[in-house]
């Protein structure tokens, strides 16, 4: 066999292959956070009037490490959507001629056929979720506590109704990418290990998005009575 | 029972290509897909038209050569067939059935149904062998294989080749059809050797032919006829992943 595939470093990681590998590792990592963000989240309900959210908030934006890790977040997200939006930007030039009836339905799950709207709502989410929270408290400095900010926000419809409808679209893109991941990783060895982190991947899909949006949905409901 | 054809006519791989409808009458439950397209062409042959090209040789699942896409489905609506194992009595009677080519960019269109598929031949010419010197044939059981290591293999080696995966893959990925060999020779002695080198020279032309990467959608082994598991990918993935972050143990 000729060698001229040894592509030399990193080059690897360019190749079809390579980019699902990367999509993979973000896309591990970034499922790590947000069952650290949502741990931090159930603080909200512990109805204190926020005293362990708001030392929880305070520890997270002061603590050397977790800084550190907040600069690798950083760029875990914005690897994993770039990797998202090169792949979406060469898909017709794999198939410039499309079929004039295609029924993926008949094959794939909604999950996956919903990858890129899934992501982009998700997007969406976290520019205005960083906006009111990351930039409003760490740039601009808030005169509120991080738990009035949430309160405040949560208690308004239209921004629960958005939360919510986010995490739904958050559980779609679990679905699929959960066990994905671990496919890319080629750790689906056998059937057995395939079932096991399908229903892990369905279990983490519903439970992490249901853990996020009961946040807003108690503070919006505590208006109401 | 009778049929509408919704038949996709391209004279070659420089025309636009067109649409064509097509009547067919008493045709039997029992004649095979490829069968009812034999009827519609006898007709057109004694109308003095030109016939529908479509690929055919065994007619009995093996070959994989009767690549069409049916109704929205690479070899119509059942699982894990071939076009000419999807019978008439699948479809209902009247029904309109739109038949178009393998759509990929690696699998141009030479006329009407037929798609050129040697896009395939040339992974496999990249790596999907092994080396041996020829000479008279081995003995029996030389190098021993635990009959799981073999069956499993032999599941991998299954695959015949047809582009299905292809063709129903939003992005007309070759990863299923590229794994399965890279996954039979894997499991196998007489794939180690060259295990590093071939993983990577497999994707590399698969990405030169300009097959999309895998979205794990899981689609192609839906429609595999030769029941390709997925677990064959992940194999790839592995394999990939260690080829390209190990140092390679054959360098001086």
């Amino acid at each position: 066999m000729d060698t001229t595939a040894n592509t030399a470093g990193l080059g690897w990681l360019h190749t079809s292959v390579g980019r699902k590998v990367v999509m993979a590792v973000t896309g591990i990592f970034l499922m790590s956070f947000l069952v650290v963000h949502l741990a931090g989240n159930l603080l909200l309900l512990r109805g204190d009037g926020g005293a362990a959210f708001n030392a929880y908030a305070d520890f997270m934006s002061t603590n050397p490490l977790i800084r550190v890790l907040e600069v690798l977040l950083f760029v875990g997200f914005v690897v994993h959507i770039y990797q998202g939006l090169y792949f979406i930007s060469k898909e017709r030039r794999f198939r410039p001629k499309g079929y004039t009836l295609h029924r993926p339905q008949d094959n794939t799950t909604i999950f996956s056929r919903t990858m890129r709207i899934s992501a982009i709502v998700i997007l969406v989410f976290l520019l205005v979720h960083l906006r009111h929270f990351f930039v409003e408290h760490r740039i601009l400095g808030a005169s509120l506590t991080m738990y009035e900010s949430c309160k405040l926000a949560f208690e308004n419809p239209f921004y629960s109704a958005f939360y919510v409808l986010s995490m739904i679209l958050l559980a779609f893109h679990l679905a699929h990418g959960f066990h994905s991941s671990f496919q890319t990783l080629g750790l689906i060895v056998n059937r057995r290990i395939d079932r096991v982190v399908r229903w892990a991947g369905t279990a983490f899909a519903f439970l992490v998005p249901l853990g996020f949006a009961v946040i807003p949905l108690y503070f919006l409901f505590q208006t109401l009575y | 029972m009778h049929f509408t054809l919704r038949i996709w006519r391209q004279k070659n791989a420089q025309d636009q290509g067109h649409f064509e409808t097509y009547e067919v009458h008493d045709i039997s439950p029992d004649a095979s897909f490829l069968e009812m397209l034999d009827v519609l062409n006898e007709r057109l042959l004694k109308e003095g038209k030109d016939p529908v090209a479509f690929d055919h040789d065994c007619r009995e699942g093996i070959c994989g050569s009767c690549g069409i896409f049916i109704n929205g489905r690479a070899h119509g609506p059942l699982r894990n067939i071939t076009t000419c194992r999807l019978y008439m009595r699948h479809f209902q009677d009247g029904e309109t059935i739109t038949i178009e080519p393998f759509r990929a960019k690696p699998f141009p269109v030479i006329k009407d149904l037929v798609v050129d598929r040697s896009a395939l031949d040339r992974i496999i010419q990249r790596g999907g062998y092994i080396s041996v010197n020829a000479g008279s044939a081995p003995d029996a059981n030389a190098i021993p294989i635990p009959k799981p290591a073999a069956d499993r293999a032999f599941d991998y080696a299954t695959c015949i080749g047809c582009g299905a995966c292809v063709a129903a893959c939003k992005n007309a990925s070759a990863m299923l059809f590229t794994a399965a060999k890279v996954s039979h020779l894997a499991l196998l002695p007489q794939g180690q050797p060259e295990r590093r080198e071939r993983v990577k020279q497999m994707v590399m032309q698969m990405d030169m032919e300009g097959f999309g990467h895998c979205s794990n959608t899981g689609a192609c082994a839906v429609e595999c006829p030769a029941k390709i598991p997925l677990t064959a990918i992940a194999q790839l993935q592995r394999d990939y992943i260690w080829a390209n972050l190990t140092p390679d143990p054959y360098t001086r």
